[in-house]
């Protein structure tokens, strides 16, 4: 214990490198398992959907609406007011010196600060 | 009755007269200031301000109430605690003893010895967090390992300054940019170094815009910084309510000595995901932090009396800790070059500045950084990925740490 304490020069070296490869160790073992995790998660999202579709009755495809004319697409928006979004859209599409018919926006979600 | 007699005994117990009467009363006339300056910096330049005024508000008080020979109206007495701390005391391990003694402030210090507070912090930082970037793109963990780099140089720069083990272990855990990682390695391992360390961590993790930027730039080219990443995949609610499950499991096996921070960090985690305990994570999130934080701060800030802080070792912690948050952003930038190469230039090596687990606040900055060269990206939730990964990065480097000196 008094050589952790009192520690030597060289000593310290070699905590500092198997701390590092610790850290890495865990977070390697760790993003494999998140890995798998996911992999299980999206093929059983893909088979549910497929399931889904074979289900469901055969259904005259929907036809894709087109966009009128000068809007930005189809637009979801969550715990955001129509105004805002009408305005950060208005912002974007100046900032990057496009027409905002030119623009997709898919969705706009406030963040907020305490979220992460 | 002798009215002269007792307003001289006033005079003479009053703080006016022990700036001068007592040993090293002046000392506390330096912190006091230093409280005002810190509190300046809270509600002024406004850094880290929920916690800064905290702590700056606790210095004052524990200097304006403890002088050396005079402790009996104190607030805060360190005396005590180095009773409870040294094994050839008849008070070592004493809360009795503590209990018995102690003032305001004591009593709320205890929830820092005993680990509590950092804990419930991270209860609320865990409801706060959405893991969701990263379980999107999983290899941000690397990024958040390779920054912690500084932890360990910081360590190792510690030693060769002349700091002990367990003290040079609680100075680079600054480097991993995580207030309350850092108060509870330092409680277990160095308590007597808890008011600088506390004041370095939170310091640089308000100046990360500041101290990151230079850095960032220094380590990448300007095509490296205009690469726009393509969008990551969207995780199911099942993911994310498993994630919680799955790391506590698994890091706790690793690394027991995580079990407090990791433990609590998922717990509040698996309140805001489960879809079941709404209330939980509410007052995980709110009520119970902010209640926490003011007794976290004040009692941290408590510990800052003259007699432990105003010494030369204060400034090589505070050194040490910028040298740590930088060599830690570096060490994340590195990662990040690391996977642009190996990815053919589709991630944008910034992010990897943001492997440092101050958050959201690096995350921000790759963000911020990014946007100066190329008006059309949006790094932020890229870089959420590394910056959540920092969170658990930090908690292990202190887990290790811990398992190592901790006796």
């Amino acid at each position: 214990m008094d050589d952790l304490v009192n520690i030597s020069i060289g000593n310290a070296g070699v905590i500092a490198l198997l701390g590092y490869l610790v850290v890495f160790l865990g977070l390697v073992l760790l993003m494999v398992v998140i890995m798998i995790m996911g992999k299980i998660m999206v093929a059983k999202a893909k088979k549910a959907q497929a399931a889904a579709a074979a289900e469901a009755p055969a259904a005259p495809a929907p036809v894709p609406k087109e966009p009128a004319p000068g809007t930005a697409g189809e637009l979801k928006l969550y715990d955001t007011d129509p105004r805002d979004a009408a305005m950060i859209m208005a912002i974007v599409a100046d900032t990057l010196g496009k027409p905002l018919n030119e623009l997709r926006f898919k969705s706009i979600r406030e963040v907020k600060d305490d979220e992460i | 009755m002798d009215i002269l007699g007792t307003l001289q005994k006033l005079g003479m117990e009053s703080g006016f007269a022990a700036f001068f009467l007592t040993d090293g009363g002046w000392k506390n006339l330096i912190m006091i200031l230093i409280s005002f300056g810190l509190l300046y910096l809270g509600i002024v330049k406004k850094f880290e301000p929920l916690l800064l005024c905290g702590i700056a508000f606790g210095c004052l008080l524990s200097n304006l109430s403890y002088f050396v020979g005079m402790g009996a109206n104190a607030l805060y007495h360190p005396e005590l605690w180095e009773a409870f701390l040294d094994e050839t005391s008849p008070y070592f391990h004493s809360y009795g003893h503590i209990m018995s003694n102690a003032g305001l402030l004591d009593f709320f210090y205890i929830g820092v010895k005993a680990g509590i507070y950092p804990s419930l912090i991270f209860l609320g930082v865990g409801a706060m967090t959405d893991f969701g970037p990263l379980l999107s793109n999983p290899k941000s963990l690397l990024l958040g390992a390779a920054a912690q780099l500084g932890v360990f140089v910081a360590f190792f720069g510690a030693v060769l300054l002349g700091f002990t083990g367990p003290e040079a272990a609680s100075i680079g855990i600054i480097g991993g940019a995580d207030g309350p990682t850092a108060i509870y390695l330092t409680t277990k391992l160095a308590p007597q170094l808890l008011g600088p360390i506390a004041i370095a961590a939170y310091s640089y993790m308000a100046l990360i815009p500041l101290i990151q930027p230079p850095i960032m730039k220094l380590f990448t080219t300007d095509k490296m910084r205009k690469v726009k990443m393509e969008q990551t995949r969207e995780v199911s609610k099942t993911e994310k309510i498993v994630f919680p499950i799955v790391v506590a499991t698994f890091v706790i096996l690793l690394l027991p000595s995580t079990a407090p921070l990791v433990g609590c960090l998922m717990l509040g985690n698996l309140f805001r995901e489960c879809g079941v305990t709404d209330r939980l994570s509410d007052t995980s999130q709110n009520a119970l932090m902010n209640i926490v934080t003011i007794f976290l701060a004040t009692s941290v800030g408590a510990t800052m009396v003259a007699q432990n802080f105003l010494n030369f070792n204060t400034i090589k912690i505070i050194v040490l800790g910028l040298c740590a948050f930088a060599i830690s952003t570096i060490g994340g930038l590195v990662g990040g070059l690391v996977m642009y190469k190996t990815s053919g230039g589709r991630i944008n090596p910034l992010i990897g500045s943001a492997g440092v687990s101050a958050v959201p606040m690096a995350a921000r900055v790759a963000q911020d950084v990014g946007r100066k060269y190329n008006k059309t990206n949006f790094l932020l939730m890229h870089a959420m990925g590394p910056n959540v990964a920092g969170v658990i990065g930090s908690a292990i480097a202190a887990g290790f740490l811990l398992s190592v000196f901790g006796g």
